[in-house]
């Protein structure tokens, strides 16, 4: 085979290497590239996080609208301080609305799902959230139940 | 009875040392094959004609294997993950799976079978015909002629298979779990960004399969330049190429997971 053809076969391979490294960093682990200032920033403290962690899922009616930051532990209420990036284009969440930690499916994972409020000033970066609800421990359920005590 | 004894220990202490001579040997020639700037306007060429032969021509098997265990991995995966209805957590399954043990293990397993054994057989072939020591002759030294081309070139082939092995993978477990079972196709891939992380799991695997490269290649070459130079030799360095290098690739499997994804 002349030179030629292989060396372009061959960097049509390398290239398909490369093509399938970007599919598995963009589309499979969900890496992105944004730049900063397509986000801005919102808190909630919650008093069990669950298993919530970066990079998860905060939806609104079921549609993402932004990406968890980080998960931090407050040291002076001993709550979860959740940092959360909404979409730039998302600029009318009501600034009574409440964040609940959700988990899709029955084991699936936990994200945060943004119930909106009625007020008529909206929610803008460095806000928190007035009101959370933390995320569901059915261990703890289970035993308050077997304990009689219902749920709490 | 005593004499009997001493010789029995004696030949295992031959053996042992005839392993660790061998095992000198093969360091010594990965050595002396790599280091030593080579000329590019020759060895380009050269590392460019054995990528071709053993990367390139080993895709159509790669791609095929790859596809198969994608689907193989998403219709099992359905049937158990179905008993507690997170079929959709199917997604995260196939692709950690893929990134982190079937990509580099599968892909260097097949690469020893089909790249490994060509080139023993093909090194081997040389040594026998003399083709290696005619090159000697002509001053011309065979390790950086002919064997440094083959090692870099799988090197640099092995994580590419890698790679392709798990993208083809994904997909054709997508094919399955999504197209034909009906899984919610945004939970395939939302699952799988959520789950799959990228220094850990896609960086890990790919240094996982550089290190398999690098091993089934070395001993490839080695095995194809050390062996007997009849044809009986060179069917059995065929063998011992494809035996050690799979053992090599599970045992050092075991060893890296070990060190990545163990938690201690």
């Amino acid at each position: 085979m002349a030179q030629r053809t292989t060396e372009i076969i061959v960097g049509l391979f390398i290239l398909a290497g490369g093509a399938a490294l970007l599919f598995l960093a963009l589309q499979v682990s969900g890496l992105t590239f944004k730049p900063a200032g397509d986000t801005y920033t919102v808190d909630a403290y919650f008093n069990d996080a669950g298993g919530l962690g970066p990079r998860g899922r905060v939806s609104m009616a079921g549609v993402q609208v932004g990406q968890i930051r980080e998960v931090t532990l407050d040291q002076e209420t001993f709550q979860a301080r959740v940092v959360m990036d909404i979409s730039a284009a998302i600029d009318s969440i009501p600034a009574d609305s409440s964040a609940i930690i959700r988990t899709s499916g029955l084991l699936g994972e936990q994200y945060i799902d943004i119930s909106p409020g009625a007020d008529m000033q909206s929610l803008a970066d460095g806000d928190t959230f007035y009101e959370t609800q933390s995320a569901l421990n059915i261990e703890r359920m289970i035993s308050n139940f077997a304990s009689g005590q219902g749920g709490d | 009875m005593a004499s009997a004894l001493m010789n029995r220990i004696a030949r295992v202490g031959r053996r042992g040392l005839d392993t660790l001579a061998s095992l000198g040997r093969a360091g010594f020639f990965l050595w002396r094959s790599l280091v030593g700037a080579p000329n590019p306007s020759v060895g380009g060429p050269l590392l460019i004609q054995q990528i071709y032969r053993i990367g390139v021509l080993s895709l159509a098997i790669v791609i095929v294997s790859g596809l198969f265990i994608g689907m193989v991995l998403a219709l099992q995966g359905y049937t158990i993950l179905t008993d507690f209805g997170s079929e959709s957590a199917i997604g995260q399954m196939i692709a950690l799976t893929l990134l982190r043990e079937l990509g580099p293990v599968v892909t260097a397993l097949l690469f020893a079978g089909r790249a490994g054994s060509a080139l023993t057989a093909e090194i081997g072939l040389m040594k026998a015909t003399e083709q290696l020591s005619s090159m000697e002759m002509m001053g011309v030294d065979p390790l950086r002629r002919v064997m440094a081309p083959r090692l870099w070139a799988g090197f640099i082939s092995m994580p590419l298979l890698a790679l392709i092995f798990s993208v083809v993978g994904i997909w054709g477990g997508m094919l399955v779990g999504v197209e034909w079972l009906g899984v919610f196709e945004g939970s395939y891939w939302g699952n799988m960004q959520a789950s799959v992380a990228f220094a850990d799991d896609v960086v890990n695997g790919v240094i996982k399969s550089l290190v398999f490269g690098v091993a089934c290649t070395w001993i490839a070459v080695y095995q194809g330049y050390d062996c007997v130079p009849t044809s009986a030799g060179i069917s059995a360095a065929t063998t011992r190429t494809v035996v050690f290098s799979s053992l090599t690739v599970l045992g050092l499997d075991f060893v890296l997971t070990a060190v990545m994804f163990g938690s201690f």
